[in-house]
């Protein structure tokens, strides 16, 4: 028996539980995009409705109206005009918020025009009682031509109610709520004259906003916008009207069936606002929230991160005791085991973050950062809703970026792209732990402060200042004109639901390690290749040369296969690229095995630590079980100096400060900006920066 | 001239006709429309931006939008 799928697309505004209802219907049956970002990718997920028949359900971001005015919501309409488009859905439903169905109403009537037949799921409605909201459901599903669903999404009260509504999606009506021409009907009349056979809804809407459509419908669009003999000014001049048309029509409705009885409503909104959003108060505990996560990500991951740092390598060694000698088990152990261990220590770090911004925003305390940040931002030409993405940049700058889309003037979402890379990602933690560790001592300044942490926070505190810097100059440089227009819905105070934050969390810190983890793994082992072959005589005859050198000194076994390895490394491949460049980054204080380590992290920062692992384990002949941090320590010139003395250190902390070294951000920046030209001018202008600074500090630390 | 930019904390006031053009139709979308009761509910330091109520529809909008909605004060 074939089981038939039904095409399903999640529609509603933001802040009414779209997302809680989704992951109700699809449970952890779902398909999220590349990467992690707020509800910005499309988001798919399937749903048993009965025997033979399935639904595909597609989480479309949240949209106030099909007038786009970002990105995240051209998604939306692009997807509902081009009936082409594989996922152009068979029934709609639009999720709305008993509170504010009103305005809710406004979206699911332009849907309804589109005629598609559209289920209307009336969620949170286990707030009714509080409010005194009582709704008579027959009477409003006739004058909306619909079926409701009354949901609660914490409750999950009337979730089986959508699955029943959908199998009988046959019999949903399709007919429009308004008449949209008569807003202008002479202006519709020539409309329906050119295109006859044409939804003049629909062609309205392809007038009235410049979206990227679909190929099919683009032939229609070019003579529809060809068609304009209204200048922009009337045309919003219109779109005024038809919102006026909308809201009488969903007024007159509400009316008969929409009672509030504002006697018994309770009001946790005021009551939390007067705190949270007070000018002293609000700053206060915003910034409290911000120590309190970075505590978090520092201090409560450090267990669960020493724990999978010693896990892996144990299991390193075992491996290697276990299997037998040879190429393939050093590919495993230096390659495979230390690449991974590379990824999964970042994991209790990623998880606290997105725990703490899924939670702040689904308790809708983010919009409040929004305002109370929104002024100061935009003295450095960025917005309130920079903010989200910055603190998002402490874990990476991937999702970071993506969270750039809600902003809508390009300005202030492209000064964010830009400088979000600054923020000091989990990827240079590690790169500065083990620095630190190295090169600065483990003593209390003034009494209480561990030098090692100040150190820490002062690079944290570098990065954020390095972002509102950049952003100042690029704020006064570009010259850019957008329309700057700046609308948040400050939503009503929610307690976050457990099930939306867990798999918020788990999606998330999925994706960031399946996707860091590709790269770090391919490179590790390419590495171990590059680091384990080389080319001509001196690589191949290593041992003869070697010995032939210590032929009169006295030198025990162990000693002289080190030599040997470490000669070997010097000609291998990777030794060979590390030579070449070792003039270029000598100034700063680096030798040509530190250079190798700045080549790979160009594909990721986090790569420095592994690729040192793998090359002085590659480096060294013995299977004596050290850290990676013992075998830095012992790095020494052939005049006694330690590799990592102070001055090469902090020059190498500077440079990891500002250099741009993620391929991964370099790409989603391109496909952000649509143009190569951004991502390049953060490569070079970011990497130059830190060249310069780095070089400063060793010359003037040295 | 009355705007929303004028309203005190708590105050109320009704919208009155304003110019389209300089205000974003996702605030008209979200109820800003002539006749309409629009409160503030709170405001950041500089008296920007400005969280107000229109019509139960909770938003926050900066000073540079408010000054072009002209509003009739409601006294109580």
């Amino acid at each position: 028996m074939s089981v038939n799928i039904l095409k399903v697309a999640l529609i509603g505004n933001p802040n009414t539980g779209k997302t809680s209802v989704f992951n109700h219907l699809t449970g952890l049956n779902q398909q999220v995009g590349n990467y992690p970002g707020i509800t910005v990718e499309k988001k798919a997920g399937f749903c048993k409705l009965s025997q033979h028949q399935k639904a595909k359900i597609i989480d479309l971001p949240g949209t106030y109206s099909l007038n786009a005015s970002s990105l995240d919501e051209s998604v939306v309409i692009e997807l509902l005009m081009n009936k082409t488009d594989e996922d152009y859905p068979d029934v709609a439903i639009v999720v709305t918020d008993v509170e504010n169905l009103k305005r809710n109403l406004l979206l699911f009537t332009q849907i309804k025009d589109l005629e598609i037949p559209s289920i209307l799921v009336i969620n949170m409605s286990d707030r009714m009682k509080y409010k005194g909201i009582s709704i008579d459901i027959p009477a409003l599903e006739k004058e909306l031509h619909t079926k409701i669903a009354l949901v609660s999404s914490r409750t999950k009260n009337g979730i089986e109610n959508i699955k029943t509504l959908l199998l009988d999606y046959k019999n949903l009506p399709s007919n429009p709520c308004l008449d949209t021409s008569k807003i202008d009907s002479e202006y519709f009349e020539n409309l329906r004259k050119v295109f006859p056979n044409q939804s003049l809804y629909k062609l309205w809407l392809v007038i009235s906003q410049d979206v990227n459509f679909g190929k099919v419908e683009k032939n229609t669009i070019k003579d529809a916008t060809s068609f304009t003999t209204k200048s922009s000014s009337e045309i919003k001049k219109l779109q005024h009207k038809e919102t006026i048309a909308r809201y009488k029509f969903i007024n007159d409705t509400l009316k008969k069936s929409y009672i509030v009885d504002k006697s018994k409503a309770t009001d946790l909104r005021s009551k939390f606002d007067r705190v949270l959003t007070h000018k002293v108060f609000g700053y206060v505990i915003f910034f409290a929230i911000l120590l309190l996560i970075f505590q978090a990500i520092f201090d409560w991951s450090s267990v669960p991160m020493d724990f999978i740092d010693t896990s892996f390598a144990h299991l390193g060694d075992w491996v290697r005791h276990t299997l037998p000698a040879g190429n393939f088990t050093d590919l495993l152990v230096d390659g495979v085991i230390a690449g991974l261990g590379g990824i999964a220590i970042f994991i209790p770090q990623i998880v606290f973050l997105f725990l703490f911004i899924s939670v702040l925003e689904e308790s809708g305390y983010m919009s409040r950062v929004v305002f109370l940040m929104d002024r100061i931002m935009r003295r450095f030409g960025l917005s309130g809703k920079s903010v989200v993405p910055l603190i998002s940049g402490t874990a990476c700058a991937i999702p970071a970026i993506m969270a750039t889309r809600n902003i809508e003037s390009w300005k202030e979402r492209l000064i964010t792209i830009l400088v979000t890379p600054f923020t000091t990602c989990s990827a240079r933690l590690p790169v500065y732990a083990i620095l630190i560790a190295l090169v600065i001592p483990n003593q209390r300044v003034l009494g209480i402060f561990n030098a090692q942490g100040l150190t820490l926070m002062f690079l944290y505190l570098l990065g954020f200042g390095a972002a509102i810097l950049s952003a100042y100059i690029l704020n006064k440089i570009l010259k850019i004109k957008s329309k700057s227009y700046f609308v948040v819905e400050m939503p009503n105070y929610k307690l976050p639901m457990f099930k939306n934050v867990f798999i918020n969390v788990l999606e998330k810190t999925k994706s960031f390690v399946f996707e860091a983890g590709k790269i770090i793994l391919a490179i590790s082992i390419v590495l171990w290749f590059l680091a384990s072959y080389g080319p001509g005589e001196k690589f191949n005859n290593a041992e003869e040369i070697v010995k032939n050198e210590v032929v009169n000194q006295q030198i025990t076994d162990s000693e002289l296969d080190n030599k040997i390895a470490s000669y070997k490394l010097e000609h291998s491949y990777i030794g060979i690229v590390g030579k070449t460049i070792e003039p270029v980054i000598k100034p700063l204080g680096y030798d040509w095995k530190i250079g190798i380590a700045l080549v790979t992290s160009f594909a990721a920062r986090e790569v420095f630590v592994s690729t040192l692992a793998t090359i002085y384990s590659v480096g060294s002949a013995g299977d004596e079980e050290e850290t990676i941090k013992d075998k830095m320590r012992q790095e020494v010139y052939p005049s006694g100096r330690k590799v990592f003395n102070f001055a090469s250190g902090i020059s190498l902390l500077l440079f990891y400060a500002f250099a741009m070294q993620c391929m991964g951000t370099l790409a989603v920046v391109k496909r952000e900006t649509n143009s190569w030209k951004w991502p390049l001018i953060q490569l070079f202008g970011m990497t130059g920066v830190a060249y310069i600074i780095a070089l400063i500090a060793f010359q003037f630390l040295k | 001239m009355q705007t929303i930019a004028t309203l005190q904390k708590g105050e109320k006031g009704i919208i009155q006709e304003f110019d389209i053009a300089r205000v974003p139709l996702k605030l008209i979308e979200m109820g800003c429309l002539p006749g309409n009761t629009v409160e503030l509910v709170q405001y950041a330091p500089f008296h920007d931006p400005l969280y107000i109520n229109i019509n139960d529809c909770y938003v926050a909008i900066r000073k540079e939008t408010a000054i072009h909605i002209s509003i009739k004060k409601i006294t109580q």
